[in-house]
């Protein structure tokens, strides 16, 4: 009887798991990890958590805290039980994910160049003329490759019928990649038998081809170009995240007031051996704040100048500024149309139908039914300002409704997705919690994806949101090749 | 490397040794002052004026006894030169530059301000205050000897080194300004109780048993100031302090105008003369070289941290 108290109840998920099947039973290519821990006892897991969150704790992996009071790290919260894809489903995630980005960059090009879409009429004028991220001051310039947005990070979700959506795409300053590398590093150092028996493939290359990804964008090729990496500063939320990816690259890890523009409109860093060129500058600072001179003159992170010299092709900018146009939830709802237009082919992975409010016909579907929608304002990200129609009181949804009203343009309404979960260790219960992918994509002479991404999961039982700021955790993302080994 | 982490990690150096300094002088003045008959005792004042910041202290505090005079030096967040806020601006230099030193240095430095916070934070006794005031010193030394032997002597190393051998020049200066001035005042040989003070002066530089050991038995005024102005091989003298300064300026790129300007107030130490300075000539003579120690932080600023596009 005493055997039968201590059984671990059975895991079972309301939603699509990413782990377990329908019957209860893992899935295929989470075989492997899931014998390992049922074989596991309470005791031993709750061991290698413990090891996972020193491991976690030397590595360095915090993300910063404001406070009035001086600041503080704080580690994220960290799941040890990876989430699990197979790598034919990868393969062809991968495959639209470079079909979007490519898209969205001739999307990009052609708007600051000759707005071929609007005068095809496939996307609207009023659109782009309500657009907050377009920028003026960028139209007519040509960066290389015609890639305006270098770095993309997308956040894809799986719904209850196993379908991976397209959730948004971050085209302006996209975080998270250095968690992504580091949980990869504590799950070495805490299962390395896993690794032995299982064939995940490595994710370790990211900050070369960051790196090469950003060398390509210099104006002096051939050389050995001087790349750094701009942070707004040491009390941003993403500094860790800064430092640690200048350090991985070997690049300088530069704030505005470190750089200066001369009057040939070259960069400069200030160093102890007096002004040294700059090639490429990967900015992890909003195009408002980039350049007093042209955005907020109010700006003290940003670098006088800084847009003369990038207009002159003296300097390598990734992102371009102005590749936040295409990362407007209004315009996200055009992609598949985007994709269609530019390259002639359909979507391989495809958006979340989306209402736009500015549609009257459209705007009428989202008031009638805002209590099984989720409302998003067309430029906010990591998850401010939404409602979540069945969780919101009437109170919420009404406020909604009179917002959506007052400015319907900036608001766009999706169904609430039945999103999958991935069992993840709460106290000593393995439990299902809801999780999201966000893979980055580099695009510059080539394009890459990481392999995998960063996977956050809402640590609270039932909640839908991951971001780090909101206290969401993330796990390690395998990509697992379940007939390795056997062929 | 850049110039604005080269003054991170110079500023580091300086905040470091300065934290150190102001614990042992308070500690030394404890100690002074159980010995003293209290009619003689010159009180706590002077380690306000040491510390260069008699107008924020008197706005601050009402009197001049033992309790507020501590505390201003050891935990009032808005006094810069306190050890707690030395001690937190360690810290957000190093954090801008951590990268740059060993992993264990930035904990180190973490831990030690976070100590500091937590004890100063209540009311210290006498003894607890001594106890956190030996602790903190000592692990300022063991941060310094992690860096010495985990760090490359790069130019990183180089500008730590800087600040620390600049701002320890700075405070021997600042502590023979404060509290020779009433010492040399009476003429004639050294009062038992002066003998008192002047070993209180060494002790206050950890100079007493090694001025012991080089110099002589009896302390004597114009010797306990050759010692700490001149000698070659204390490193708590100005003249070391200078050597030690031109040896790391000697390892950057551009250093020809601060290897002069520290030159110059080499020749200066050179040419003091020891019974001119206790005849009256020491305040003076101790103005302009803390004149030119600024000049030096100066150029040392203006050749690497400078700022072109604002100046």
């Amino acid at each position: 009887m005493a055997a039968q108290k201590t059984k671990e109840p059975r895991y079972h998920s309301d939603f699509y798991d990413e782990l377990i099947g329908p019957r209860g039973g893992p899935r295929r290519p989470a075989r492997g990890l899931w014998k390992y821990l049922r074989r596991l006892d309470r005791d031993e897991l709750i061991e290698r958590r413990d090891a996972c969150e020193v491991a976690a704790l030397v590595a360095g992996i915090t993300f910063r805290v404001y406070h009035d009071e001086g600041s503080a790290d704080r580690a994220m919260p960290f799941d040890l039980i990876p989430r699990i894809i197979d790598v034919d489903e990868w393969q062809r995630i991968q495959a639209g994910l470079e079909q979007r980005v490519t898209a969205l960059n001739l999307f990009i090009d052609d708007l600051y160049a000759d707005q071929k879409i609007i005068k095809d009429g496939v996307f609207p004028a009023e659109v782009l003329a309500g657009s907050a991220n377009f920028r003026e001051q960028c139209r007519g310039v040509r960066p290389r490759y015609g890639v305006w947005a270098h770095i993309c990070g997308s956040d894809l979700v799986r719904d209850a019928d196993g379908t991976m959506y397209v959730l948004e795409d971050n085209l302006r300053v996209p975080s998270g990649v250095s968690y992504m590398l580091e949980n990869r590093q504590v799950m070495k150092k805490v299962f390395p038998e896993l690794f032995e028996d299982i064939d995940i493939q490595p994710v370790d290359d990211y900050p070369a081809r960051l790196f090469d990804t950003l060398a390509s964008l210099s104006p002096r090729p051939g050389d050995y170009p001087t790349v750094v990496v701009l942070t707004p500063g040491m009390y941003n939320s993403a500094y860790f995240e800064h430092a640690w990816l200048a350090q991985q690259m070997g690049v300088e890890l530069v704030e505005g007031r470190d750089l200066i523009v001369d009057d040939d409109d070259r960069v400069f860093m200030r160093t102890i051996q007096g002004l040294e060129q700059v090639d490429v500058i990967y900015r992890r600072i909003d195009d408002a704040f980039l350049d007093p001179e042209v955005f907020r003159e109010d700006s003290m992170l940003g670098v006088r100048g800084l847009m003369r010299a990038w207009r002159a092709g003296n300097v390598g900018l990734a992102n371009a500024p102005g590749a936040g146009v295409a990362d407007d939830k209004v315009v996200y709802s055009y992609v598949p149309d985007i994709i269609r237009y530019y390259l002639d082919q359909d979507p391989i992975v495809p958006n979340v139908p989306t209402w736009r409010c500015s549609i009257p016909s459209e705007l009428q579907h989202v008031l009638a039914n805002i209590d099984q929608l989720v409302v998003k304002p067309a430029n906010e990200s990591g998850g401010y300002g939404m409602l979540i129609g069945p969780h919101a009181t009437q109170r919420q949804r009404d406020e909604f409704k009179r917002l959506v009203k007052a400015d319907p343009r900036n608001y766009i309404a999706q169904p609430t997705l039945a999103i999958s979960t991935c069992p993840t260790l709460i106290g000593s219960q393995i439990v299902p919690r809801h999780v999201d992918l966000r893979p980055f994509i580099l695009s510059g002479d080539q394009q890459y994806v990481t392999t995998g991404g960063l996977t956050r999961v809402a640590m609270r039982a039932g909640s839908l949101v991951v971001n780090s700021s909101q206290g969401g955790g993330s796990k390690d993302t395998w990509i697992v090749d379940a007939d390795g080994g056997r062929q | 490397m850049l110039s604005r982490v080269a003054e991170n990690l110079y500023w580091y150096g300086r905040y470091l040794e300065r934290a150190e300094d102001v614990g042992r002088m308070i500690n030394v003045n404890g100690h002074l002052m159980l010995d003293l008959p209290r009619q003689m005792s010159p009180g706590w004042l002077p380690l306000v004026r040491i510390s260069g910041s008699q107008a924020l202290f008197e706005e601050l505090n009402d009197s001049q006894d033992e309790r507020q005079v501590v505390r201003f030096l050891l935990a009032e967040p808005r006094h810069a030169g306190s050890v707690l806020s030395c001690l937190a601006q360690a810290r957000e230099n190093l954090f801008a530059a951590r990268d740059l030193v060993p992993r264990e240095v930035w904990e180190q430095t973490n831990d030690l301000y976070l100590l500091a916070k937590d004890q100063l934070s209540g009311v210290l006794s006498k003894r607890r205050r001594q106890e956190f005031i030996n602790d903190m010193i000592r692990r300022c030394q063991q941060i310094i000897g992690m860096l010495a032997d985990t760090m490359s002597h790069d130019h990183a190393w180089d500008f730590v080194l800087l600040g620390r051998y600049q701002e320890r020049a700075d405070m021997t200066t600042r502590i023979l300004d404060a509290r020779s001035a009433h010492l040399l005042s009476g003429l004639g040989d050294a009062q038992p109780f002066e003998q008192l003070q002047w070993m209180s002066v060494l002790k206050s530089l950890t100079a007493y048993q090694m001025y012991r050991r080089h110099v002589r038995l009896r302390v004597k005024d114009s010797d306990v100031l050759r010692f700490l102005l001149l000698d070659p091989k204390f490193p708590r003298s100005v003249a070391f302090c200078l050597v030690a300064v031109a040896e790391r300026l000697k390892g950057l790129p551009r250093h020809d105008e601060a290897l002069m300007v520290v030159g110059r107030l080499q020749r200066m130490l050179d040419q003091a003369d020891m019974t001119d300075l206790i005849q009256g000539g020491l305040s003076g003579y101790l103005d302009q070289l803390q004149k030119a120690l600024i000049e030096v932080g100066e150029t040392i600023r203006q050749t690497w941290f400078s700022n072109p596009a604002t100046d």
